[in-house]
């Protein structure tokens, strides 16, 4: 016992030195570590917040044809029925939310055809194509084909 | 006075122990968080379908992709793009490419009828379930969400590179501007609110689909069931969850 006691002096200086080592540790814990990491896993539970922050450039479909009524009629039911709006007419996600700040895009009926079908030996072979060579003659694709519903009855 | 006392007690009490919610609920009331939309991360897992026999190669989702995420619209970054095989009869290896990633389409690059096998494959995050990129991170700033996305924290990442590298599919960029990683995050901005991701929103022919797995109603169930699905690399065991229907053996 008394040797131990002899000893104690450089014990206490360890311990006190340990703990203060342990204070030191959890106070750059609590500053260096942010808010919110690993409630989820490893990472801050805040970055998930931060990823949906952004807002939306497209609107999706079911927006448009909440007011373009007209469109949707023709549109549904056709054979591009499965094209969303704005794969032709572009992101319209601010117009959607106020109709007055930007106008939908219209797309040039000479050429937004061709971005699908144009003919190339990579597509499937049972989709659409078109060789301008053999059967466009320069005129505008919508001069014979309705562009929302291709197979209903062509426009005159 | 005894049952003053009592009551003062009962009182004190039972103002201590409402005191918690009360507190909670005019913070709520002032920041306006009891207004937060009903997205409940534990009811989702997201993933994706890629049907290649029904992709175009338009480029569609390239564009839209960069749009809505704001991608820098130089050709070496992408968070999707789309590459073109072709496979002669019997050839060891396809020929790749992918101009511009897609953005602009594919310009006719080989003779029809020259009796090769040629079809697009469109290209994302495949939001790994055991994911090599987030392994790799040594500050934690990438990680899958418990709803299945592979997300980053960009005001902790370091851009020190090391997912970029770890990422089998090539699918991690950094971003010139903000010199931090950038990738694909399913369009998680959009998939919380009940949109469809940018790309899936402006496939002209529905190649791709946007899929709840956790959704019992969710068509994708019978989808798996009814087609023979593969995903990209499946030796590596990443638990990629981007599953592609009619996946030719000689896409990599």
């Amino acid at each position: 016992m008394n040797r131990f006691l002899k000893d104690k002096e450089h014990l206490v200086r360890m311990a006190a030195l340990f703990a203060v080592g342990v204070v030191l540790f959890l106070i750059l814990k609590a500053v260096l570590v942010p808010k919110g990491f690993g409630v989820y896993g490893h990472y801050r539970a805040g970055a998930l917040a931060d990823n949906r922050v952004r807002a939306p450039r497209f609107a999706g479909r079911s927006a448009c044809i909440e007011c373009h009524t007209d469109e949707r009629d023709a549109w549904k039911g056709g054979k591009h029925a499965g094209v969303g709006c704005e794969a032709c007419h572009g992101a319209l996600a601010k117009h959607a939310e106020d109709p007055s700040a930007s106008n939908a895009f219209k797309p040039d009926p000479k050429t937004i055809c061709f971005t699908c079908h144009l003919t190339n030996a990579a597509k499937p072979r049972k989709f659409p194509q078109i060789d301008p060579k053999n059967h466009f003659d320069g005129g505008a694709c919508n001069g014979c084909h309705s562009p929302h519903a291709p197979d209903k009855e062509p426009k005159k | 006075m005894s049952s003053d006392r009592r009551d003062f007690v009962l009182t004190a009490g039972k103002l201590l122990v409402l005191t918690a919610p009360a507190a909670a609920y005019l913070e709520a009331v002032e920041t306006g968080k009891a207004e937060e939309p009903a997205y409940k991360m534990a009811e989702h897992y997201w993933g994706m379908i890629v049907d290649v026999d029904k992709c175009i190669g338009c480029g569609n989702c390239v564009r839209a992709c960069k749009t809505e995420n704001d991608v820098p619209v130089e050709p070496y970054f992408f968070r999707t793009w789309v590459e073109r095989y072709h496979v002669a009869e019997g050839a060891e290896h396809p020929d790749v490419d992918s101009p511009d990633g897609g953005y602009s389409g594919f310009p006719e690059k080989y003779a029809a009828g020259d009796g090769a096998k040629s079809f697009f494959v469109p290209k994302l995050c495949n939001q790994c379930a055991h994911s090599p990129c987030t392994q790799v991170c040594p500050v934690g700033a990438t990680f899958e969400s418990p709803d299945g996305a592979v997300l980053v924290d960009k005001s902790y990442c370091l851009g020190c590179r090391y997912c970029v590298q770890a990422c089998p599919y090539g699918c991690r960029f950094i971003d010139p501007r903000t010199k931090t990683v950038d990738k694909c995050n399913l369009c998680y901005h959009r998939i919380t609110k009940g949109l469809t991701t940018a790309c899936c929103e402006s496939c002209p022919t529905g190649a791709r689909q946007l899929v709840d797995l956790k959704d019992p109603k969710d068509p994708v169930h019978d989808f798996l069931r009814d087609h023979k699905i593969q995903v990209l690399k499946p030796q590596l065991a990443t638990g990629a969850k981007v599953y592609y229907n009619g996946l030719d053996g000689s896409v990599r």
